[in-house]
């Protein structure tokens, strides 16, 4: 798509295109998009009041919109929770990084030779690291837990990631390739000329012009992972190896049935401020992924 | 360096990607196949069976077939509210005019939260005592009472699509955006000249222009309600009497629960034949846009 850049803020310089210049149908389209905006942010900003009422009101029937207590009992319970909630996110993290670092290792190469280089069966190669796409892995999860189980990576940070690296390969190399193609070839043939070798090419010549590339796939690595759920209950089925999103779960299935509403609010809100905090920074980043490798 | 030895270094660049992808998804997918011939549990086993397993799923196993066809009823309904409330969204913030722009930034947000999370948090907004959405509804006058969400199938489906949808509204909002302004200004402002009322520009123009767009939201978006789990697991657990199971979900439950691993298997294969008809017209998509 040539609008990649195109993101929920940026380019100013289209206007009037879609909806009339009238200034009554523009009001009236603002005052439903607030609106609108105002329906989708009320989970979020619900959940976040319940976190910060008193473990009591959070429980409370009938319940209440707005917090008519204030506390931190919430998230006093849910960081004692079990093992203790930076274990849990602690493991959430290290398997996000370990998931950047492998989609990075792995997708910024191979989108390198797909861009630079001819050669046959190129194009059959790349279908091939596309196939994560075409074979679901919640169907390779037997399979996996199998292998894992037999070399030792069961409950472990680097199986869990290479699973959730699995997951990101087709969108990194195809968004990596199209990256990759998009630095003009001269200025590589320009630095052989001048005496550099085909990897310093790639390393001082290309590499650094495709970073905004690569910080949009890490990005994407590590919502994936933060977020992934499937595989992280089946392969992390020892209460210490637990991500955030499994630590939830039980943090709601409780105790003799009764679910601790107040502190399952303030699990869903830590679970939540990493993703939206880098949506908010990194938002340019986020959207050009999306519009230029909508394959995932 | 000669020619042949550099295109060779091409294939070098590739090789990391090409094992990883070799040794995480087509050994485990051979394995699959195999397994799915056997009567492997957690337990042992791994009996060659032959087609054993595959027999069950057709003649005797009615859950598997009730879980399948629940997903494809929960697809065939959730895609298209998708499609069209996205494409609605996009059209009222297709311009970038700064309170649009904010609202696209607000209604795009719930697609980078965790669908575990989002799902646990609808959960908690549809619970019949402390739930702040049933409670909405009465303080609104649209319901009588608080409702009992995931006791009835219709109402665990509709309270599940609603979660949803909430969560990846989003997406084809912002795709659909993008398509909608890279239509040339030209064809816009001549069929204004001609005098064609909006709604007259949004079919005659729009919806023709970014129909392969639409066509690609439509196919990511089924593919993934084909894969629904996470959202039934935490709001329904396949609940009342089994009924709200998906194809996904009772893998899961015969593999991981049950500890049949090779029935299990038999079941993946079957999915995973269905899904690979709709990826591969989606990546046979993708190349076309990315060849324009």
């Amino acid at each position: 798509m040539s609008d990649a850049a195109i993101s929920t803020r940026a380019v100013a310089v289209r206007e009037d295109r879609v909806v009339g210049t009238r200034p009554a149908v523009r009001y009236l389209v603002g005052a439903i998009a607030i609106f609108i905006s105002a329906l989708m942010l009320a989970p979020i900003v619900l959940s976040f009041f319940a976190s910060i009422k008193s473990s009591a009101d959070a429980s409370a029937v009938p319940p209440t919109y707005l917090p008519y207590s204030f506390s931190f009992e919430n998230y006093q319970k849910i960081i004692d929770y079990q093992a203790g909630l930076w274990t849990y996110v602690g493991n959430s993290l290290a398997v996000a990084a370990l998931a950047i670092v492998f989609v990075i290792v792995l997708a910024v190469p191979a989108g390198y030779g797909l861009a630079r280089f001819h050669f046959r069966g190129k194009e059959v190669l790349f279908l091939v690291l596309l196939l994560p796409l075409m074979i679901p892995y919640q169907a390779l999860l037997t399979p996996i837990y199998l292998m894992f189980a037999k070399i030792g990576l069961a409950n472990s940070q680097i199986g869990l990631a290479i699973i959730h690296t699995i997951l990101q390969v087709p969108f990194s190399v195809y968004l990596m390739r199209n990256g990759f193609e998009g630095v003009p070839k001269e200025l590589e043939e320009a630095a052989v000329i001048d005496g550099g070798s085909s990897f310093q090419c790639f390393t001082q010549v290309s590499l650094p012009l495709v970073l905004p590339g690569i910080v949009t796939i890490a990005l994407f690595a590590f919502i994936t992972s933060w977020n992934e759920f499937l595989a992280a209950l089946i392969v992390m089925n020892k209460e210490t190896a637990f991500t955030v999103p499994i630590m939830l779960v039980s943090v709601r299935t409780g105790h003799l049935g009764a679910v601790d509403w107040g502190t399952l609010q303030a699990g869903i809100i830590v679970s939540i401020i990493p993703c939206i905090a880098i949506y908010v920074l990194l938002q340019k980043y986020y959207v050009s992924g999306l519009l230029s490798g909508a394959v995932k | 360096m000669t020619l042949k030895n550099r295109n060779l270094l091409g294939l070098i660049y590739m090789t990391p990607a090409l094992l990883f992808v070799a040794a995480f998804v087509l050994y485990p997918f051979g394995q699959l196949i195999y397994t799915s011939f056997t009567d492997t549990s957690l337990l042992g086993g791994g009996k060659w069976v032959g087609l054993a397993n595959y027999i069950k799923i057709f003649f005797g196993d009615p859950t598997f077939w009730k879980a399948l066809w629940f997903t494809v009823k929960y697809t065939l309904i959730i895609t298209p509210i998708l499609m069209i409330l996205g494409y609605l969204l996009a059209l009222l913030t297709a311009q970038n005019d700064r309170i649009l722009q904010f609202a696209r930034g607000v209604i795009f947000m719930p697609v980078v939260i965790g669908l575990g999370t989002s799902s646990l948090l609808w959960f908690w907004l549809f619970d019949q005592q402390v739930g702040l959405f049933d409670k909405a509804l009465v303080d609104l006058h649209i319901a009588s009472k608080m409702i009992v969400w995931f006791t009835n199938v219709d109402w665990a489906l509709a309270g599940v699509i609603i979660s949803v949808t909430w969560k990846v509204v989003g997406f084809g909002m912002i795709l659909f955006v993008a398509a909608i302004q890279s239509i040339s200004r030209e064809v816009s402002e001549a069929s204004m000249i001609d005098g064609a009322s909006y709604w007259q520009r949004v079919r005659l123009i729009y919806l023709p222009l970014t129909a392969r767009t639409v066509l690609l939201v439509t196919l990511i978006s089924a593919i993934g309600s084909m894969l629904a789990f996470e959202q039934l697991y935490i709001m329904t657990g396949g609940g009342p009497r089994g009924l709200t199971f998906t194809s996904v979900y009772w893998i899961y439950q015969n593999a991981f629960i049950k500890f049949q691993l090779g029935y299990g298997a038999a079941l993946s294969v079957v999915l995973t034949a269905i899904i690979m008809v709709a990826a591969a017209i989606q990546i046979a998509l993708t190349a076309r846009r990315a060849t324009q």
